[in-house]
């Protein structure tokens, strides 16, 4: 053996990968466009939110003339509105950790080890976001009434487990597949037990791919609609059917709905906020 | 082919240096000359791998100028030097055959078609992967990979010189030798000018004619592997080069300015006077000798110190004895059927052989 | 990567089994049940066998509909895919510039498919929207609520806008996991950008353009609370996809004998075309896998 594998230099110094820019840039032109694109119609729903009815109906302004918070106070002070949005965030998070707690442990073993009808399995895990939801949803409505689950908080997250479950095991999949194995079996080398070494030494191995899966598992089941609103009526019933339903009884209240819709992206917003290192830092679900 | 200069080159990576340890490559002017096998050697993390870059134009030096035939080609881009690097982990175009691999550098520079075939045909021959030519390259081991990669690097007939960045890392140990061998005929038949980065001195001593050491961002010595062997002009050489590497115990001049002190005691060591007269005041002293020429027997020998023989260990081919002088341990290398044991002893050293460095630098 | 055989693995996987199974299995025969069945009132059924399977294949509405839907998701995947792989490589690839350019992509992803019809709905409508009024000031007289081809163009523009975010995100990720290496070999054998996309970076983004296939294809072949909220299918039938037309014949007509057959066939449909997009990831994803094994 050389010598000089064991040689450490007296002061190291830190070398970061030559800075080079990416070679194919095609879109100095496109970008600036799509970003205009992406934002016009929510910017125009912010203004259309500040506007007053009177206004918005008159004539055309590319911004208020006179900027008014009047839709936002009737939504911050009506419970029928406010309700909405905290049963909205109340199941979607629910939905999230159950979704992460249940998908992890099956990541691992689709990653890890072969079992009888693994493949299978997980295909049929898959098909559970196609089904059409037109004529699902009356058995859904049937079976979620049977067992006492109609119109609760749990029983949204349950059913949206359908389609984000799936989804999670397969991007945790990816991600558990980016670990070396030799890891694994290090610890258990170490006298970890499985437990021990999932909680201690896994979980935070996979850190980003569980904040990416968070932020897929919150997307799918804030924006969804027809699970949420059919399973629910009054005491845990989502804010996008609180739209849909105070609008059509008072008319055409466009400023209440633009101010309603402006308040179900802010979550998203301040969630997408949280976990963009994760994406910016290149999720690579494994498969790449 | 070309010869490459370095003139008065420097890089760091942070955008305002101040301190000399801000750079990632210190001040260093040198010439490479046309059709040499170079071998820049180092620790990770010496800089010799943004050496590399620099000279292939994937990272413009902060400072300085590099030179091919004379000509500045500091601003150029790698596309317009007419370089070909080959790196540390094997990067094949997945979709590609292994013979669209080879020609992909060719038909870039819109080389003629007939002319890419004999060329790929060639270092396919010369690789030995004419029988995968046909292959879809993403499904071969890894060793074959970097095999296609270095044949990437050898299919340009116009290039300046060839780099390597550390090539065989993934490569199995009984390969390694194969394809190194292979790189040095390569360089003999082709007369290519080679330049080649590893951490494994192996590696550099047995591929090079010229080996360029680094440390912390400087080039410590360069030379043929026989002279960075003999005379090393920096402690660091001597103990970054052979195996066991120089052994290094720090001195002083003793009282009468005969001999030198290692940890208070007085030695007569055969060390020119003018040497000792010439490191006075120059920072701190180190003796400096390769196990290979220190002398040690059980016997007294003429100009021997006495030392005590603490382990003998025989390692087949050779015996490796290790001694206390002080508080200072020293390693010799024996003959095989040297008989030594353990307990007093002596240890000769050679006049010519010993050498003396004054704050890390040798004293001639 | 060699997996270890385990059958106790299996315990891993049983807590997502059940419960999507649980939301799965008794819809399902449910479904299924009412496909073979009239329901005359609560307690009067009759078993029909496959009538109604043979009745849905042969009605026009619904061969529409499937034409229209067709055509849209392919229309929506042509467009959307390769968007979302140019917008991915023009995106900056660290610095704040990058997470701003993240968060803004992603905004219209977090955006309830309901608000989505919403914020369109308004947008296009030429007395209050910004796009209608817009148009209309250059003299065209757009209206998506009367003319069938206004209507196309913005349920697919919505699509559009909805979910490319949601492949440059993915293509994204994709392309940051491209070790720098391969650039800088590219550069050494002098590649053109239009070589390096070609070569390095499209096959590398294989995997994860797959999984933005795969589920651009399953949710626009679904399509329903987008279009229902701008256009409720009009104007006449001309965006009404296979799921509004479902819906109109399940709840509207109660006609749930032929919706159930038909949503069956649906299901089929989705499930096979995702089988084959599926069996190609899984070709892609270990391309060397039985090679490597023999080596």
């Amino acid at each position: 053996m050389s010598q000089s594998s064991q040689v450490q230099p007296p002061q190291v110094l830190g070398v970061p990968a030559p800075r080079l820019r990416r070679p194919f840039r095609p879109g100095s032109v496109l970008l600036p466009i799509y970003f205009i694109l992406l934002l016009l119609p929510i910017y125009w729903m912010i203004t259309m939110s500040l506007k007053t009815n009177a206004e918005i109906v008159s004539g055309f302004s590319l911004w208020p003339q006179a900027i008014t918070f009047e839709h936002y106070q009737e939504i911050f002070t009506n419970p029928a509105w406010y309700t909405g949005y905290l049963n909205s965030l109340t199941y979607v998070a629910m939905n999230t950790v159950i979704s992460l707690v249940i998908a992890l442990p099956a990541a691992y073993a689709f990653s890890r080890y072969s079992f009888q009808g693994d493949k299978h399995l997980f295909f049929w895990l898959l098909t559970n976001r196609m089904a059409p939801p037109a004529v699902f949803l009356l058995p859904f409505f049937q079976l979620y009434q049977s067992v006492g689950l109609f119109d609760t908080h749990i029983g949204v997250a349950l059913a949206h487990l359908l389609f984000n479950v799936p989804l999670a095991v397969w991007i945790l999949e990816g991600f558990i597949s980016g670990v070396p194995r030799e890891i694994d079996e290090t610890a258990y080398i170490d006298g970890y037990s499985f437990g021990r070494f999932f909680f201690r030494v896994f979980i935070p191995l996979v850190r980003s791919g569980i904040g990416v899966t968070a932020f897929f598992c919150f997307m799918f089941s804030w924006i969804e609609l027809l699970l949420a609103r059919t399973l629910t009526s009054v005491d845990a019933k989502p804010i996008a059917a609180v739209m849909t339903r105070t609008v059509s009884a008072s008319g055409m209240d466009w400023g209440l709905l633009a101010a309603a819709g402006v308040l179900t992206i802010v979550p998203g917003a301040l969630v997408i906020y949280f976990v963009r290192n994760y994406i910016a830092k290149g999720f690579a679900l494994g498969r790449v | 082919m070309a010869r490459i200069e370095l003139d008065d080159l420097a890089h760091a990576y942070m955008p305002d240096p101040q301190k000399p340890e801000d750079y990632a490559l210190r001040p260093m002017t040198m010439t490479w000359q046309d059709g040499g096998a170079y071998a820049l050697l180092g620790p990770s993390g010496c800089g010799k791998s943004t050496l590399l870059n620099i000279i292939s134009g994937l990272v413009r030096p902060s400072h300085g100028r590099v030179l091919f035939d004379g000509q500045d080609v500091t601003n150029l881009p790698t596309e317009a030097r007419n370089i070909a690097q080959v790196f540390q982990f094997p990067v094949i175009y997945d979709t590609m055959t292994v013979h669209d691999n080879l020609a992909f550098p060719l038909r870039n520079r819109r080389v003629p078609e007939p002319e890419v075939r004999t060329r790929v045909a060639q270092v396919a021959e010369l690789l030995e992967l004419t029988g995968d030519l046909r292959n879809r390259a993403s499904g071969l081991s890894a060793d074959m990979k970097q095999k296609i990669s270095l044949g990437r690097g050898l299919v340009r007939k116009d290039v300046a010189a060839i780099l390597f960045d550390e090539p065989l890392t993934v490569i199995d140990p009984h390969l390694k030798w194969q394809l190194r061998s292979k790189l040095k005929q390569i360089h003999y038949e082709l007369k290519l000018s080679l330049i080649y980065v590893t951490h494994d001195q192996v590696e550099a001593l047995t591929f090079a004619d010229q080996v360029v050491l680094m440390e912390g961002g400087e080039v410590v010595q360069a030379g043929t592997p026989q002279a960075l062997f003999e005379e090393p002009e920096h402690v660091f050489v001597g103990y970054f080069i052979g195996s066991p590497g120089m052994n290094l115990l720090p001195c002083a001049v003793a009282p009468g300015g005969q001999g030198v002190q290692v940890d208070g005691q007085t030695y007569e060591l055969p060390i020119d006077p003018d040497h000792l007269e010439r490191a006075r005041g120059r920072g701190s002293l180190t003796l400096g000798i390769r196990p290979e020429f220190l002398g040690c027997s059980n016997s007294p020998q003429p100009g021997a110190v006495q030392a005590h023989i603490t382990r003998v260990e025989d390692l087949g081919n050779y015996k490796i004895a290790t001694a206390v002088m002080g508080q200072h341990t020293v390693k010799a290398k024996l003959a095989e059927d040297a008989a030594i044991l353990t307990g007093p002893g002596y240890l000769s050293f050679p006049p010519e052989q010993t050498k003396l460095y004054a704050n890390s630098r040798i004293v001639r | 990567m060699l997996k270890t055989r385990n059958n106790k693995a299996w315990f891993l996987v049983l807590p997502v089994v059940l419960s999507v199974a649980f939301s799965a299995i008794i819809p399902l025969m449910t479904v299924i049940n009412y496909s073979v069945q009239d329901i005359l009132g609560p307690n009067r059924k009759v078993f029909v066998g496959l009538e109604w399977f043979q009745e849905v294949l042969r009605d026009p509405d619904l061969h529409g509909a499937f034409i229209r839907q067709l055509l849209f998701t392919m229309i929506v995947l042509a467009i959307e895919i390769p968007l979302g792989i140019l917008i991915a490589l023009s995106l900056p690839a660290r610095g704040w510039k990058a997470s701003l350019s993240l968060v803004l992509i992603a905004l219209p992803l977090l955006v309830p498919f309901n608000v989505v019809g919403t914020i369109w709905q308004i947008f296009g409508r030429a007395d209050i929207g910004l796009g209608g009024h817009f148009l209309a000031s250059l003299g065209i007289d757009y209206n998506y609520a009367t003319n069938p081809l206004h209507a196309w163009l913005t349920v697919i523009l919505m699509d559009v806008w909805h979910w490319t975010p949601l492949v440059a995100l993915l293509c994204y990720a994709g392309l940051r996991a491209i070790p720098e290496g391969y650039y800088q070999a590219a550069k050494i054998d002098g590649a053109k950008a239009w070589a390096v996309f070609r070569y390095i970076q499209l096959p590398k983004l294989g995997g994860v353009l797959m999984i933005g296939l795969l589920l651009r294809f399953m949710d626009s072949f679904m399509i329903y609370t987008e279009p229902f909220v701008l256009t409720g299918g009009g104007p006449g039938n001309a965006t009404t996809f296979l799921s509004v037309y479902l819906t109109k014949l399940a709840v509207g007509q109660f006609d749930l004998g032929p919706a159930a057959a038909f949503s069956l066939v649906y299901f089929l449909i989705i499930q096979i075309v995702s089988f084959i997009l599926y069996t190609v990831i899984q070709r892609n994803a270990n391309p060397q896998a039985p090679r490597q094994e023999t080596t």
